[in-house]
């Protein structure tokens, strides 16, 4: 069994338009390594110097990785991986 | 172009005036492919700021798969500028990531009217487009079969 990610609109150009893919691996970071491997230019979008951009929200689960270790956060097989966009913006 | 209930225009400026001096912000979700703004979801400014907002991470994650499951997508994002004009800030521009969304800019700036505009974000570049606010979608002008807009 693997993990299934699913992938927000403006990073579908990397999946040929699928709303989500498989991967496997046991941290946030693998499964990221993995999808690159297939979909290649997605970790750009995602990570910057080893971490994930401030404005991009990974899930596994109904978790936020960003307070259950980042990019080290655990997964298991069945486990569902949400990658969301931030909603966010202002006046400056 | 946006083409939006006048209702949802209400809803959308009486949230801008209840937050303010606060940004407001939310999503009206509408049926996917159709560009139809319907649901009206006021959301919170995890950030409660007068010069940013942010959605909450965990009411982000269980707006998106509320509209996953009624198969809708956000069609609308606003959100209120309180001091300045309802105009894309470099930060709003850089932090656009719906490129199918109409960005809904409204200012609060005036305590009397409150601007009303609406935008295409999309890889950095901005565009203004034209917004009609109709009574209901029913009889306004939808369907491809429609004459072109002059």
């Amino acid at each position: 069994m693997a993990v299934t990610v699913s992938i927000p609109t403006i990073l579908r150009t990397h999946t040929g338009g699928e709303k989500s893919v498989e991967a496997t691996g046991k941290t946030v970071s693998e499964i990221i390594d993995d999808v690159e491997s297939r979909h290649s230019g997605l970790k750009a979008r995602l990570v910057k110097e080893d971490k994930l951009h401030r404005f991009v929200n990974v899930y596994v689960n109904d978790e936020d990785v960003r307070f259950a270790g980042g990019l080290d956060a655990e997964v298991a097989d069945g486990d569902t991986v949400t990658i969301l966009p931030a909603v966010a913006g202002g006046m400056r | 172009m946006l083409q939006i209930r006048r209702d949802l225009v209400d809803s959308i400026v009486a949230h801008a005036r209840k937050d303010h001096p606060d940004e407001a912000c939310g999503v009206i979700a509408g049926p996917e492919g159709t560009d139809r703004p319907e649901r009206f979801i006021p959301m919170l400014n995890a950030a409660r700021s007068s010069t940013f907002y942010e959605f909450d991470s965990l009411d982000l994650l269980k707006l998106y798969r509320e509209m996953d499951a009624r198969d809708e997508v956000p069609v609308v994002i606003y959100h209120s500028h309180t001091a300045t004009e309802a105009y894309p800030s470099r930060t709003d521009i850089k932090l656009a990531q719906e490129p199918d969304a109409h960005y809904v800019l409204v200012s609060t700036r005036n305590p009397e009217t409150a601007e009303f505009r609406s935008y295409r974000i999309v890889d950095g570049v901005v565009t203004e487009e034209d917004v009609e606010i109709v009574e209901s979608y029913m009889f306004a002008n939808t369907g491809s079969d429609d004459k072109p807009d002059s």
